[in-house]
């Protein structure tokens, strides 16, 4: 077996990886068009009028705000349960477990539309009204599982010798969470929380379940993409989406480039 | 330091705070126990609970007068689902699904073997980060990029043109079944949406397979005769599949439940997430769409049982 590659490999290897990421680069390049009622090509002029524009939109700050706050309360909530959740099964072994590690990664194996209409379902039988927790409802149970594989994979490789060094010397099982097992966790947590972050933030096929009448930056550009109003308001829009997702993903993965476990290997 | 050594704190607190604190220490079981049971209560409320609102739901009926939910158990959803129109949406999808997750196999096996074999260093970690990059990035501005990409007055479109291949392109687009008035409202642009969107989910398990391959097996191999060609063939490959196998459970499981892509480049004509969506929103039949989501999660239990045979689970 040679040591090199042969060229027909690194063709289609660099062929596969340029087909992964060209397309991304067309949007940015549509959200400088001067086009407006086509996606004409190559553009027949470039602008940043649009960028522009679409600071000035209400409805996209409106839906960008909603956005926001779903991810951040989502997130939290997915950082306790997914924390707590990785605490219990990391190394004690006991009946169940097994099981409750296929309920918490069941929410993101089962495509998203079974989620969402299961949810669905649930609000019309309870007849729970759509609002804003609606939405984070759903979103914290698919978020939970993000938080736990980062939080999980880190506790495994914590050495338990260092918990036991703590209650030595007198710490009782509170004070050593706080000041041994917390610290040991904090860059999985923060990037298990990034990532869930981008995942909640990102979201729309659970979300038009679950969100009634109200709309996420998801939610309406998928509006804008079936029934395009402004085309160039949402490839802008596109990009500013694209440009959140990416920062706190290549920011979790150099919060845990160094270790075993890099976030982000399983979704 | 050496003055806590001196003054050791008794073993046993007295305050309820300690006493809770050496319960736990003492007794792990019990402190998983206290700390799985927030996270086992959320997820048995909220995700079980709508599991199984969905299953019930599926089995009720919707009166055909009043539009409303009839809350009797039944099986005339399931009977719809029977419907010659109904059974078309289900066997045009899994087609697909099927299709999808052949495509992604054997684009996704390059990428996975060169990070996986050929890849060191600061290569390796670039190809890491650019499979996992589009994983997680907007699925919707992913999806988006291909209708600018495949419209009639695209990027597509351009590049026929500037390289003399627009009679292939009409060529393509003139097929029956498959072809349309432009890529981005026929199948072959649903298509390929569909393997750009989920190859990535196929790449990190092939990947994974690959590289617990011992490189000793290798040399074996050709030690022993083999060409390079015969030990793909014969070593590479089979101890890879179950990473394939990994993979398609998730372009296969993804195809299958999505309804966004195929409304927004792609014909008319629905797929079964789409049906789950109409029938629950504008049509308000949930029972209709509770059975129609029945059958996803149906067909992902047999493909999940059987990938469990060929050991995929251990590829994961």
């Amino acid at each position: 077996m040679s040591e090199r590659a042969s060229f027909l490999l690194k063709l289609m290897a660099g062929a596969g990886l340029l087909f992964l990421h060209l397309p991304l680069a067309f949007i940015v390049l549509y959200a400088f068009s001067t086009e407006e009622k086509s996606y004409q090509f190559p553009p027949p002029g470039y602008t940043t009028r649009w960028f522009a524009v679409a600071w000035e939109r209400q409805d996209i700050w409106a839906a960008l705000t909603l956005s926001v706050q779903v991810a951040l309360i989502a997130t939290a909530l997915a950082l306790v349960l997914g924390t707590l959740a990785a605490g219990a099964l990391a190394r004690t072994r006991f009946f169940g477990r097994e099981a409750i590690s296929l309920l918490i990664v069941l929410p993101i194996a089962l495509p998203g539309i079974v989620t969402g209409i299961s949810l669905r379902s649930a609000f019309a039988i309870a007849d729970i009204p759509f609002s804003f927790w609606t939405i984070v409802l759903g979103h914290a149970t698919f978020c939970i599982v993000v938080v736990y594989n980062n939080a999980v994979a880190r506790l495994r490789r914590t050495s338990p010798s260092l918990i036991e060094a703590s209650m030595d010397l007198g710490a009782d099982s509170f004070q050593t969470f706080r000041h041994v097992v917390l610290p040991n966790l904090a860059t999985s947590l923060l990037a298990g929380g990034m990532l869930a972050f981008a995942l909640s933030f990102d979201e729309v096929i659970v979300t038009t379940f679950t969100a009634g009448q109200q709309t996420t930056l998801p939610i309406w550009m998928l509006t804008e993409l079936i029934r395009p109003r402004q085309r160039p308001v949402t490839n802008v829009v596109a990009v500013f989406v694209m440009a959140v997702t990416f920062i706190p993903i290549l920011a979790a993965y150099y919060l845990t480039r160094d270790t075993a476990d890099v976030a982000g290997s399983g979704k | 330091m050496t003055a806590t050594t001196a003054t050791s704190p008794p073993r046993t607190r007295t305050s309820l705070r300690g006493r809770v604190s050496d319960l736990l220490a003492s007794r792990p079981k019990l402190l998983a126990l206290v700390l799985v049971l927030p996270p086992l209560l959320w997820l048995g409320l909220v995700y079980i609970g709508s599991l199984l609102a969905l299953l019930l739901q599926s089995f009720y009926s919707i009166d055909e007068f009043t539009g409303l939910v009839v809350p009797e158990f039944g099986l005339s959803s399931y009977r719809e689902l029977l419907a010659p129109a109904n059974m078309d949406i289900i066997v045009r999808t899994v087609t697909m699904a099927a299709l999808v997750t052949l495509a992604s196999g054997v684009l996704a096996f390059p990428i996975a073997y060169y990070a996986a074999r050929y890849a060191k260093g600061r290569t390796k970690a670039a190809f890491y980060l650019l499979i996992m990059l589009p994983l997680w990035s907007s699925y919707l501005v992913r999806v988006y990029a291909w209708k600018l990409i495949l419209a009639k007055e695209g990027v597509l479109t351009w590049a026929a043109e500037e390289t003399g291949t627009l009679p292939l392109l009409d060529g393509i687009l003139g097929l029956p079944v498959i072809g349309g008035p432009s890529l981005s409202v026929s199948y072959i642009g649903t298509f390929i949406v569909f393997v750009y969107l989920w190859i990535p989910y196929m790449i990190l398990p092939i990947q994974a397979a690959l590289e617990r391959v011992p490189r000793s097996y290798l040399e074996a191999s050709a030690d022993l005769g083999a060409r390079p060609a015969e030990t793909f063939r014969t070593v590479v490959l089979p101890l890879a599949m179950p990473g394939v196998v990994a993979g398609s459970i998730f372009t296969f499981s993804l195809t299958l439940g999505d309804y966004i892509a195929p409304q927004i480049v792609g014909p008319s004509t629905y797929f079964l997430g789409q049906v789950v969506y109409v029938q629950q929103g504008t049509a308000g039949n949930i029972p209709l769409a509770a059975a129609f989501s029945v059958v996803p999660i149906a067909i992902m239990a047999v493909y999940l049982t059987v990938a469990k045979r060929m050991g995929a689970f251990d590829a994961l």
